[in-house]
């Protein structure tokens, strides 16, 4: 008798992989959202080793707010060379010029919620039916809740009292004319089963990770990026120093971890060593308890 | 962690355990959660401040772990948990995946989803009410559910003096009904969430418990004979056909092994149409590998270029699934519209996609008492019975006992497209 075992890594990679495939097979017009963070370079990563020798059969989706680090992006544009991805990009610019959004004034203004409009009207225009998502449920509360196949009607909205059950690994992606889904391959990943899997694969990730110099400043005890467009408060110092992204999203809510981190190995352990959780630097978090339930009700990945 | 982190010393050959959680609000339940995550280590200090701020709110004397796993909003303002949540931690052997379900009657359906991925299953019991209808019930979906190992943990032994008698007398009365449901692995531990005694560190209340604690159970249960090694299966989710010039012929059949093991070369047949071939090579990104066993997602290329689709089966000649359409299935209704029999529904097994017709309720089980109703033909929401159905396509599968994964199925309403029943098949 055979007495397999495979590790924590590669049982959440075949997970993944199985629910991306199933992606592909039951939906006509699926995406891949990207926001060049290590969650969405993972869950990338695991669609082309699901689809090998293939190249991934639907194309990535990047939703820029226009505050992105250019890093970022260059990284971004990199790895579809490499890889033969194909990116669509929308703007959250677009849509403030349209006049279908209001762009947030004063000092912690942030373009993060207005990306929900950008993302709902990108996937009206190209009429995707699923879209993959990299959120994980350690992430946030309301995400803990969250099922790998998320239903989303009409307007793009989350019902958290009306999901579908989940059983086993049988998925139910049925939906009407105009509704689609929100799908989760990474959920049952935390932090660090991602930190983990990166140094066994060997995935490269942007350099923003790793320890850099940086014009930073402190607001609330978070360490932000300081970037021109930024409005600095007269008893906040921006200054130089050694800082990593424990996360990566917009520059105007990114908090920035004190680091000399430089190698995957001190990343591990810093994190392993860390108590404070990756989304408690996100300054859009702090903004309510249920903050983020409310976001994905109206639409947010 | 102290020492460098490199590849060996990195906990990169930890084992994922899953396990479900089931016992009401009043078991103590989100409290013996919030002790595993907290002694653990797993908590956070924005998530404790957070906890802190609301438990003061809420004019509470000392941190309430509760509080930790209610997610959504409208469970925080009932105080009660309405749906499943996952919630995750890791020690250096095991990573956690805990499915945390509601246990109240009206929330079997949330069970029953918790219950269907699970590995373990924690039972609680208030030692001072020993076991009572719920008990039964918890128990029951184990055991319908096929968990493989059960944990009971008698809790609140603070409030009955840490008495060994209490202990022994919940163990026998359990072991009274147990013994009638098809539970492989039982083990009892008594606890105290709300002290951390036997959850992470050792009661000194209970000397005469000389078991392991909680999480040493949890970390050392044997699992790996948990999946099916014995029968290949190997449902085809997707074809791989690159089109490119060096790949100009690749055809790679994707999927997730769901049974037995396959190497290269294996004589193999396909079903429904009964071809046979053997495997040429069995790819991942990267190169091949030498076997492919459960739950490993692959892709598997054949010698010879036969039809084969999203939905077929790979199996061995010598060890075929059962084939048919007329299917008996222990099913759990999940919808608040109930069945209606003689209906249509979509039904989903494996990666295969059929209609059905549910032609008969066989008997109704009654989940407290576990007898059989073979009059009530009336099935709604939480409802656990077995009925016959005939599919418009034939199906490949196996007895759930034998294999929990093409042993089940769901149906989905055909008007709203909602998944609205569990089934395991007899």
């Amino acid at each position: 008798m055979y007495r397999q075992n495979i590790n924590h890594l590669k049982e959440l990679e075949t997970e993944s992989i199985f629910v991306i495939r199933e992606v592909a097979a039951q939906f006509d017009k699926p995406t891949m959202l990207f926001s060049g963070g290590k969650d969405s370079i993972v869950m990338y990563y695991l669609a082309r080793k699901a689809f090998w020798p293939m190249k991934v059969p639907f194309p990535l989706l990047h939703i820029d707010t226009g505050h992105n680090f250019q890093e970022t992006l260059d990284f971004r544009d990199a790895l579809m060379e490499k890889t033969g991805g194909r990116c669509i990009v929308r703007f959250v610019q677009d849509s403030i010029d349209q006049g279908k959004v209001v762009e947030e004034t004063g000092y912690n203004a942030s373009r993060n919620v207005l990306q929900t409009v950008t993302l709902l009207d990108a996937i009206a225009e190209f009429k995707f039916d699923a879209a993959l998502g990299g959120g994980r449920r350690d992430e946030e509360k309301a995400r803990a809740k969250e099922r790998f196949f998320s239903h989303r009607d009409e307007f793009g909205q989350w019902d958290p009292k009306n999901q579908r059950p989940e059983l086993w690994n049988l998925f139910n992606g049925k939906k009407r004319m105009g509704e689609h889904f929100r799908v989760f391959p990474l959920s049952n990943w935390t932090e660090m089963d991602i930190w983990q899997y990166i140094y066994m694969e060997n995935v490269e990730i942007p350099h923003l990770y790793y320890t850099h110099k940086r014009k930073v400043f402190n607001r609330d005890g978070v360490w932000l990026a300081y970037a021109d467009f930024m409005k600095i408060k007269d008893n906040e110092k921006v200054e130089e120093l050694d800082v990593r992204c424990r996360t990566i999203g917009d520059i105007t809510c990114t908090g920035l971890t004190l680091s000399k981190a430089n190698t995957l190995e001190d990343i591990i352990q810093e994190v392993a060593a860390t108590r404070i959780t990756e989304r408690g630097g996100r300054y859009d978090d702090k903004r309510s308890d249920s903050a983020m339930e409310d976001r994905k009700k109206e639409g947010y990945f | 962690m102290t020492e460098a982190y490199t590849k060996e010393t990195g906990y990169l050959d930890m084992e994922l355990l899953r396990f479900t959680t089931a016992g009401s609000v009043d078991d103590g339940k989100s409290t013996l959660i919030g002790r595993l995550l907290y002694d653990s280590k797993a908590i956070f200090e924005d998530q404790l401040e957070a906890l802190e701020r609301v438990s003061v709110n809420r004019g509470e004397e000392q941190i309430n772990l509760a509080l930790l796993t209610d997610g959504l909003r409208a469970e925080r303002e009932q105080g009660i948990t309405i749906d499943v949540a996952y919630r995750y931690f890791a020690t250096p052997r095991r990573k956690f995946i805990i499915a945390d379900t509601p246990g109240h009657i009206q929330y079997t359906r949330n069970m029953v989803t918790g219950a269907s991925t699970a590995n373990a299953a924690l039972i609680l019991i208030d030692a001072r009410n020993g076991v009572v209808e719920q008990t039964i019930r918890h128990c029951f979906i184990a055991s319908l559910l096929q968990i493989p190992h059960v944990i009971v943990c008698i809790n609140k032994m603070d409030l009955v003096g840490f008495d060994e008698e209490v202990f022994e007398k919940i163990q026998y009365d359990f072991n009274g009904f147990s013994d009638k449901l098809d539970i492989k692995d039982i083990r009892f531990i008594p606890i105290s969430a709300l002290k951390g005694d036997n959850v992470v560190e050792r009661s000194s209340g209970m000397t005469w418990y000389d078991g392991p604690t909680l999480l040493y159970t949890l970390e050392h249960l044997h699992i790996s004979n948990d999946r099916n090694f014995i029968d290949p299966r190997f449902p085809v989710q997707y074809v791989i056909r690159p089109h490119t010039d060096e790949y100009h012929d690749y055809r790679g059949y994707a999927g997730r092994v769901a049974g037995g093991v396959f190497k290269p070369g294996d004589r193999v047949v396909v079903l429904p149409s009964m071809f046979d071939s053997r495997i040429r090579s069995i790819d991942s990104m990267g190169g091949s590998v030498e076997m492919a066993f459960p739950p490993q997602s692959v892709s598997l290329t054949l010698e010879d270029d036969i039809d084969v689709s999203r939905g077929d089966m790979i199996v061995t000649e010598n060890n075929l699934p059962h084939v048919g359409q007329d299917i008996t299935v222990m099913i759990c209704w999940l919808n608040e519209k109930p069945m209606r029999q003689h209906a249509k529904y979509w039904v989903r097994h494996t990666t295969r996609e059929a209609r059905c017709l549910i032609r008969e309720v066989n008997y109704k089980i009654d989940i407290n008492s576990l007898e059989k109703d073979y009059g009530d033909k009336n099935i709604g929401l939480n409802e656990i019975a077995e009925v016959t159905l005939r599919t418009t396509q034939p199906l490949f599968f196996d007895s759930y006992r034998k294999n929990r994964i093409t042993g089940s199925l769901i149906l989905v309403d055909e008007g709203t497209n909602e998944t609205v029943c569990a089934g395991m098949i007899v």
